[in-house]
C-alpha cells in the first residue's frame, strides 16, 4: 500500500488509514488537527488531499460532540474513526465513549453496536506537564464493552488499527508519539479479527517474564538486551489488547520463568500493572512464583513540567533493568 | 429576529381552544388523534402499574406532551434516524412501535424492544427508525448529529431527529452539537420539547430567558417555535424544517412548548415538589390538552364524534390490557444475556 518494506510506526499508522479509506467507503475520520501536521505527526499526512475533506473532517474544538457524532454515525452503518491528538483533551468525550458507545449493545439487547474507533494519542515529555501528558489506557480498559488496543510494534500499529475499525464493537486505539520513529520491516497488510488477538511473546527467555504494552514494550525490549549482557534471560510479552484482557500467555510464561515484572506507562494505583499481577496471582500456584512480582509505573503524581522532575517521572531502560535485577537478586 | 421569551406560549391559560385544522387532511388527523390517545393510555397504564409496584424501575412519563412526538413523526420515514432521552415512550410509540414490545421492555422481559436489557429509559426500535434513547441528559444529541452526518456521507435523503429538552440544552455537548451540525451542514432536526422543567427546576431558575430557540439563532440554525400542544402546528413546522434538511440545506430547530402532567418520574403529580409547579398551573395545562383540543376540532368539523372516541378508548384499553397481560407472562432474559450482549460477538479467546 505504498509503504516501503522497512517502515516507521507513524507511517504504518498512516498506511492503515490509507488502506481503510481506499477499501471501505464507510470509513471516515473526524477530530481536531486532521488538516495539520502539528497534531498528528506523520500519521495522516495528505490524507485530506487524497480522500477529500468530506471524509477527513477537521472539527471545531468540541471533543464531546465530535466523539458522540462518531458513535451516532457508527449506529447508522459507518465505520468512523474519531481522533484525539492528545488523550488529555479526550476527557470531554467520556460520556460518548463510556456511557454511550461502551454500553449501547448491552442496553439495546444486542440489536445494535456502536462500532466506532476512537484513536487517542499519548503525547508526553518535552516539559508539557500535567494536562499534556496522560496515558489513561487503564481507565478505558476498566469499562466493559470497550475494546482497548495499545500497539507496540510497527506491524501492530497498522494491523490493529485496521482490525479496530473493522471490529463491530467500540474500540479505543491508543498510540504513543514516542514510538513514531520506531522502524521495522513491515509484512503485507492482514485483516485481523480483533477478538482473536492475544498478548504476544516478542522475545523468549527463561529467568523472568516482563509484561508491557505500547511504549513500555519498547522499554522492556531494550532492557532485555541490557539484561542479556548481564547473563539474565528475560521473556518479553506485549499485551496488545488490554480489554478484554487475555491472561493465558502470561500465566504460561510465568509458570516457566517463575518471576514477573510488569512495566506500565500509567499510574500505579488501580492500574494496568495491578490487573496483570492480580490475574497472575489468582491463577498460578504460590509455589510457582520464586519471588514476589514487581512493577514499574509512573509515580502517583501528575506529570511535572520541570526537566529535573520529568527525568525521574518516566520509567527508563535503566529503571526496568534495575527492577528486574532486584527480582532476580 | 431572535426570540428570547415565549410569552403567551408559556401561559397555560391561553391556547386552550380547539386547534386550527383548516386545510388539513381529516383522515390523517384522525390517525394522529389515535396515536396521541394510544400514548396517553399506555402511559396512564404504566403510571398505575408503577404505583401498584408491578414495575420495578423508574418510568418518566410524558402525558400532556403527546402532540410533539406525533406531529414530528408524521414527517419521519422508517429510513430516518431518531434519538430520544429519558422520557421517550411517546417518541417510540409515535413511530408505530409495538405496545406489547414497550410494556415487555419496561418489565425487563426477553420479548421487549431491547430484549429486556433497556427498561423504560433505554429504548430501541431500529426497523421503525428509532435508533435509541438513553437517560444521560443530552447524551444522544451528538449521536443524532453523527447519524445525520452518516446520512449525508451515504448519499441518502434520510434525516436524523434529536428529541431533547429545556434541561438538555444547558449541556455543553448540546451546544457543541448545534455548532457541529451547522458547520457540517447535516440533515438533523433538533426537537426541543420545552416543558419548562428540568426535573424539579423551572426554566426561570436555570436560564435568563425561557425560549431556547435563542440558542438556534446563536448557532445560525433556522428555527420555529410552536405550541407543543397543537399537533397541527407541530407537524406543519416540523415538515418545513424536515423538507429543508432532506434537500441538503442543513439542520433545523423546532422548539415545542408543552408541560408534563406527571412529575419528573413515576406516577405522582409532584405539585410543590417542583419549584414553581403549582396546582393551578397544572390544572390550566390539563385544560390545554393536545388530545381534547384536536378531538374538539374534528368533532366541530364533523369528522369525529364522542361515541367514536369512546369506542376507540375502549378498544385501546383492551389492547393495552391484553399486551400487559401477555408481557407479564413472557420469559425473562436468559442469564447468559448478562455477558453475551456486552460485545457484538463474544471474545473468541
Amino acid at each position: 500500500m505504498g509503504c516501503p518494506v522497512t517502515c516507521d510506526y507513524g507511517t504504518a499508522i498512516r498506511s492503515a488509514f490509507e488502506y481503510l479509506l481506499e477499501t471501505y467507503p464507510e470509513v471516515f475520520v473526524i477530530g481536531q488537527g486532521l488538516w495539520s501536521p502539528w497534531y498528528v505527526g506523520n500519521t495522516m499526512t495528505d490524507l485530506d488531499r487524497k480522500f477529500g475533506v468530506h471524509r477527513i473532517i477537521d472539527t471545531p474544538v468540541s471533543e464531546s460532540a465530535c466523539t458522540g457524532a462518531g458513535v451516532g454515525a457508527a449506529l447508522a452503518g459507518m465505520k468512523p474513526i474519531v481522533l484525539h491528538p492528545r488523550m488529555d483533551f479526550m476527557l470531554y468525550a467520556m460520556d460518548a465513549i463510556v456511557n454511550q458507545a461502551a454500553k449501547w449493545s448491552h442496553m439495546v439487547g444486542g440489536h445494535a453496536n456502536a462500532g466506532v474507533t476512537v484513536r487517542a494519542i499519548i503525547n508526553r515529555g518535552g516539559e508539557q506537564g500535567a494536562q499534556h501528558s496522560q496515558a489513561l489506557h487503564a481507565w478505558f480498559a476498566h469499562v466493559p464493552g470497550l475494546r482497548v488496543v495499545m500497539p507496540a510494534t510497527v506491524a501492530d500499529a497498522r494491523d490493529l488499527l485496521i482490525a479496530a475499525v473493522l471490529c463491530p464493537d467500540p474500540v479505543v486505539y491508543i498510540d504513543d508519539c514516542w514510538l513514531y520513529d520506531l522502524e521495522a520491516e513491515l509484512p503485507p497488510i492482514r485483516e485481523l479479527d480483533l477478538s482473536s488477538i492475544a498478548p504476544e511473546c516478542l522475545r523468549m527467555g527463561s529467568d523472568i517474564t516482563i509484561v508491557a504494552a505500547g511504549f513500555s514494550t519498547k522499554l522492556a525490549l531494550e532492557a532485555r538486551q541490557e539484561l542479556a549482557s548481564q547473563n539474565i534471560s528475560a521473556e518479553v510479552i506485549d499485551l496488545r489488547v488490554l480489554n478484554p484482557l487475555c491472561i493465558d500467555p502470561i500465566i504460561q510464561s510465568v509458570q516457566k520463568t517463575g518471576r514477573l515484572l510488569v512495566v506500565d506507562g500509567g499510574w500505579r494505583t488501580c492500574g494496568l500493572s495491578a490487573e496483570v499481577i492480580a490475574s497472575v496471582a489468582e491463577q498460578v500456584s504460590p509455589r510457582v512464583l520464586k519471588r514476589p512480582p514487581g512493577r514499574i509505573t509512573l509515580p502517583d503524581a501528575p506529570a511535572p513540567t520541570s526537566r529535573i522532575l520529568e527525568e525521574i517521572y518516566y520509567p527508563s531502560v535503566a529503571t526496568v533493568v534495575a527492577a528486574a535485577r532486584k527480582i532476580l537478586a | 429576529m431572535e426570540m428570547r421569551e415565549l410569552g403567551d406560549l408559556a401561559d397555560p391559560r391561553q391556547h386552550q381552544e380547539p386547534v386550527d385544522i383548516g386545510g388539513e387532511d381529516p383522515a390523517f388527523l384522525v390517525i394522529q388523534l389515535r396515536k396521541m390517545l394510544t400514548i396517553r393510555l399506555v402511559e396512564r397504564h404504566l403510571a398505575l402499574m408503577r404505583k401498584e409496584g408491578l414495575i420495578g424501575g423508574p418510568v418518566h412519563l410524558g402525558a400532556g406532551q403527546e402532540a410533539i412526538a406525533v406531529g414530528v413523526s408524521g414527517c419521519v420515514r422508517s429510513s430516518d434516524r431518531v434519538f430520544g432521552g429519558h422520557r421517550s415512550h411517546s417518541h417510540v410509540l409515535a413511530l408505530g412501535a409495538s405496545i406489547h414490545g414497550l410494556l415487555a421492555e419496561v418489565l425487563g422481559k426477553e420479548t421487549g424492544l431491547c430484549r429486556g436489557m433497556g427498561g423504560s429509559m433505554h429504548l430501541w426500535d431500529g426497523p421503525r427508525g428509532f435508533y435509541g434513547s438513553v437517560p444521560i441528559v443530552a447524551g444522544t444529541v451528538p449521536l443524532a448529529v453523527g447519524a445525520a452526518l452518516a446520512a449525508k456521507l451515504q448519499g441518502t435523503d434520510a434525516i436524523a431527529v434529536s428529541y431533547f429538552g429545556d434541561g438538555a440544552i444547558e449541556q455543553g455537548t448540546a451546544q457543541e452539537s448545534l455548532n457541529l451540525a451547522r458547520m457540517l451542514k447535516v440533515p438533523v432536526l433538533f426537537v426541543l420539547e420545552n416543558n419548562l422543567f428540568s426535573s424539579h427546576m423551572h426554566i426561570r431558575l436555570r436560564q435568563p430567558h425561557d425560549s431556547t430557540a435563542r440558542f438556534a439563532a446563536a448557532h445560525d440554525i433556522p428555527f420555529e417555535v410552536v405550541d407543543g400542544n397543537d399537533v397541527v402546528s407541530v407537524h406543519r413546522a416540523a415538515g418545513h424544517l424536515v423538507d429543508r434538511a432532506r434537500q441538503g440545506e442543513g439542520p433545523g430547530f423546532l422548539e415545542a412548548v408543552t408541560y408534563r402532567w406527571y412529575g419528573h418520574v413515576d406516577w405522582r403529580e409532584d405539585v410543590d415538589v417542583g419549584v414553581n409547579r403549582s396546582a393551578e398551573d397544572l390544572a390550566n395545562w390539563r385544560a390545554r390538552d393536545p388530545i381534547a383540543r384536536l378531538s374538539a376540532s374534528l368533532e366541530a368539523a364533523g369528522f369525529w364524534s364522542r361515541s367514536e372516541e369512546a369506542a376507540l378508548v375502549d378498544a385501546l384499553e383492551k389492547e393495552i390490557a391484553g399486551a400487559w397481560e401477555r408481557a407479564m407472562g413472557d420469559p425473562w432474559p436468559d442469564q447468559g444475556a448478562l455477558l453475551d450482549r456486552v460485545y457484538a460477538a463474544a471474545p473468541s479467546l
